[in-house]
């Protein structure tokens, strides 16, 4: 036999490990296959593969592994438990950038599953090994070692503390620099999963510096590249005051509102989200976001769109009429008691319902002209029908009733009460003739009003035990009238009328 | 003596009548003791009552003193708290009167000053109107913007396609697809296919020293040299000679296909020396070893002499008139004349 045969033999060999290769990675692209390459025992084989010599095959193993570990929670932890983890994290350090890639692709398949997969990353050394990828000088590879560390920081906060004390912040924050923008969009979003877990995991990544970088790009034209940014400073500014205030203090305020008009709706929604997290610390916080007319443009930013993307514009409007009297009304007086009143008529879903209801009664609670202001949008009625409603949700119940609470203690204006005379039940009730009783005893016209509408009557016709509070407000709106209107409206007077006529003797 | 007689005639009855004295005393002495105990004890309990009444009165005055001198300080004490009371009282009053003033002024100046409020609203009113019209601005010049990226996008796409389709371009013999003859006019894509250039083809390589732009001319000529003379393009088909005095067709594509010969002047960069120098130093400064430079000795460039040009005959030199003295002095004219006394030679 020549030496060309004898060679021939391995040619062919390493051709057929190829074509294997290759087309197992082409296979597990689709997820229908996935099942019956699992049967076949594809992780048997792949394993042997990753130590191959022909570094192309050696990637394309690991590419396949990657899209099996990615397609499911069970293959992953097959992976997890062919003990090819350690042969990765291993070859991370010595292989090429390609390698490095596909290795990097590997870890964060196996570690986007759950905690205990990425637990079974971080065991076998893969941290380290990630941290030092994020070193190199490709950008595919520092993108595939943010993703991985992203993918296990976004666990838990062990897992996350994990990943801050590898070192990777700091490597993290110089990836956002870096001039690509998938780059920059990954290692925010790997930023934003690490801080969003407890107030020191924000510290530290506010400590390397991150928030002047992630500010600086909130203008940038990329929309996938400004949600993460935005979704990085909102998990920063959520845990306490002063990182809300060191975040507020990168100068975002007037330039954020900008991309309230983002076409892209997830921008929008991290950006309401960002306020949202940055209003609800103190009232001064509150103050500064709508002097710069940060209330002005959530409410058109709820005008503008729908379903939950709406959810934290409403909180937002929540927590800053929450703070004070003075922060209420300029919502207000910004029109956001329309805009609310339309979102509780359009959303369907009982969340959003109950996050707009809350909102209505942190906006009303303050002093009879904010109850007046969300009285006049006609917003009592339905939150009465909402509390009554037996499909919404227990929690839905409970804010309804709160809120028609808080308000209707502060509401004077009685056209919008007098509906509720009619069909609330005798808990709202009370307070609806608290307020008639408070206000009556001033108000001439509004006397006569009460009468004429036939509130009175409905008054009377009320049951309610003797010594109660209810009692007791009846009978002092019933003082501010003459005792015939009062006997005349009341229920059987007309039978006592006839009585008289048939005891009446004629002289 | 009769003395004693008789009282020896005496001393019976004395004796007789001591004994009957002595009875008789014996007899009486229950009755007086006890009588005299009588006596005694009704005088001992006047004398006492009359002491205790005394004591009582004397107690009675004293109680009566005390009583009053205490019942005094105390209604003074009590008309003094009374004072008191009323007097806090009064100032209470007036405190509350001043700290509501002073706390409705302070109030209104301050916490909840009306006015400042009303223009605060205003304020925030104008601001969102602002704010709102400033998005709305924006977002409008966005939109703009994209609308005009699509539409570039797609006239991008449709001059691409135009360009694979190029082959479709009606001729004047023969209507393509896009130019129907039962239409009034020709198609979109008809007008377009005119418009456009066919794609260059990607097979060719492509010059990539041509896509620079920045070559230097000696570059130039080294690459223009061997496509002049060893691939040169074809010469034109040789019609009949054009009228008039004119060169011979073959004569000027010759002259027109000519490389560019420049002289060794032209071809040379004008700053080619300066360019050799800044060379030349910035070497010197690389392989430089010892940073401090040459110093020349102390005094060593002030007598420094004067060499004459290479190429003049002349012998200009400096004169030290003006520097070394100030005096014009020729000694060999003054010498041999008469007159004078030379003190210098001879």
């Amino acid at each position: 036999m020549s030496q060309r045969q004898v060679l021939q033999v391995f040619e062919q060999y390493q051709k057929a490990r190829i074509q294997f290769v290759q087309t197992v990675a082409e296979l597990a692209t689709r997820p229908q296959n996935i099942e019956t390459l699992q049967n076949a025992g594809v992780m048997s084989l792949l394993r042997p593969l990753l130590l191959d010599v022909v570094p192309t095959i050696q990637q394309t193993a690991a590419l396949a592994l990657g899209r099996l570990a990615n397609y499911s929670d069970d293959l992953a932890e097959a992976v997890v438990k062919g003990d090819i983890l350690p042969q990765l994290v291993y070859s991370l350090a010595e292989q090429n950038r390609f390698y490095k890639k596909a290795a990097a692709f590997v870890l964060r398949a196996v570690a986007k599953h759950s905690a205990d997969l990425a637990q079974a990353v971080v065991d076998c050394g893969g941290l380290d090994a990630l941290v030092i990828c994020l070193e190199e000088f490709d950008p595919g590879v520092k993108e595939a070692a943010a993703w991985a560390l992203g993918y296990i920081a976004r666990h838990n906060a062990h897992l996350s503390q994990a990943v801050v004390d590898a070192g990777a912040v700091p490597l993290l924050v110089l990836c956002i620099q870096e001039p690509e923008v998938a780059l920059k969009r990954i290692a925010a979003s790997a930023l934003s999963d690490i801080s969003k877990h407890s107030p020191e995991l924000a510290q530290t990544v506010v400590d390397s510096g991150s928030i002047a970088h992630l500010s600086q790009m909130i203008l940038n034209p990329d929309a996938k590249l400004k949600r993460q940014v935005f979704s990085a400073l909102s998990q920063i500014s959520k845990h306490s005051v002063d990182l809300a205030e060191m975040v507020v203090e990168a100068e975002i305020f007037p330039s954020v509102l900008v991309c309230l008009r983002d076409p892209d709706e997830y921008v929008r929604k991290n950006v309401a989200t960002l306020m949202r997290e940055i209003a609800r610390h103190t009232p001064e916080l509150s103050q500064m976001i709508v002097n710069t007319g940060g209330v002005a443009a959530v409410i058109d930013y709820l005008g503008d769109c729908h379903g939950n993307v709406r959810l934290p514009g409403i909180m937002m409007l929540g927590y800053v009429a929450a703070h004070s009297e003075n922060l209420s009304m300029a919502i207000i007086i910004s029109k956001g008691v329309p805009q609310l009143a339309i979102c509780l008529s359009s959303e369907s879903e009982d969340h959003i319902k109950a996050a707009t209801v809350w909102a209505f009664g942190q906006i009303g609670r303050h002093t009879p002209e904010h109850a007046r202001a969300v009285a006049m949008a006609n917003v009592l009625p339905k939150l009465l029908v909402l509390y009554m409603d037996t499909d919404s949700s227990e929690d839905l119940q409970i804010k309804a009733k709160k809120a028609l609470k808080s308000v209707l203690q502060k509401c004077t204006y009685l056209p919008a009460l007098e509906p509720l005379l009619y069909d609330a039940p005798s808990n709202i009730l009370k307070h609806v003739i608290y307020q008639f009783s408070k206000v009556l005893p001033h108000d001439s016209k509004a006397r006569r009003l009460f009468v004429t509408s036939g509130g009175l009557k409905k008054v009377q016709e009320l049951k309610a035990e003797p010594g109660s509070a209810l009692q007791e407000y009846i009978n002092s709106i019933n003082n501010c009238y003459p005792e015939e209107i009062v006997r005349f409206y009341s229920p059987g007077y007309s039978e006592t009328l006839l009585e008289r006529v048939d005891k009446y003797q004629p002289v | 003596m009769a003395g004693l007689v008789r009282l020896q005639n005496e001393i019976e009855r004395i004796k007789k009548e001591y004994f009957n004295r002595n009875r008789l005393a014996e007899n009486n002495r229950q009755v007086e003791n006890e009588a005299a105990i009588k006596i005694q004890s009704w005088f001992r309990g006047c004398q006492v009552r009359a002491y205790l009444s005394h004591l009582q009165r004397k107690a009675t005055i004293i109680q009566k003193t005390w009583r009053g001198f205490k019942g005094r300080a105390d209604f003074r004490q009590m008309a003094k708290a009374a004072y008191f009371i009323m007097k806090m009282n009064f100032y209470h009053k007036m405190s509350v009167r001043i700290q509501r003033r002073w706390r409705g002024y302070y109030v209104r100046k301050r916490i909840h000053n009306y006015y400042a409020r009303k223009r605060y609203m205003e304020g925030l009113v104008r601001k969102n109107e602002q704010i709102r019209r400033d998005l709305d601005d924006y977002s409008e010049v966005q939109r703009r913007e994209r609308e005009k990226q699509a539409l570039e996008r797609i006239e991008r796409e449709k001059n691409l396609q135009a360009q694979r389709l190029h082959f479709l371009l009606s001729t004047k013999q023969c209507p393509g697809i896009f130019n129907s003859p039962f239409r009034p006019g020709p198609d979109e894509m008809e007008l377009r296919l005119r418009r456009t250039k066919p794609q260059p083809s990607t097979t060719s390589p492509r010059n990539r020293t041509s896509l620079l732009g920045n070559r230097s001319p000696l570059a130039h000529t080294s690459a223009g040299v061997p496509t002049a003379l060893g691939a040169k393009p074809l010469p034109p088909i040789p019609s009949k000679k054009p009228q008039g005095p004119f060169r011979e067709p073959a004569e000027v594509w010759a002259q027109r296909q000519r490389c560019l010969e420049p002289s060794l002047r032209v071809q040379t960069s004008i700053t080619d020396l300066e360019q050799a120098r800044e060379q030349l130093y910035s070497e010197m400064w690389r392989n430089r070893v010892v940073e401090a430079r040459f110093q020349p000795f102390s005094k060593a460039h002030q007598n420094r002499k004067y060499e004459g040009l290479v190429h003049t005959s002349s012998s200009f030199q400096t004169v030290p008139y003006g520097s070394k003295h100030f005096r014009e002095e020729h000694p060999e004219n003054l010498q041999g004349k008469k007159g004078t006394i030379c003190f210098s030679s001879s």
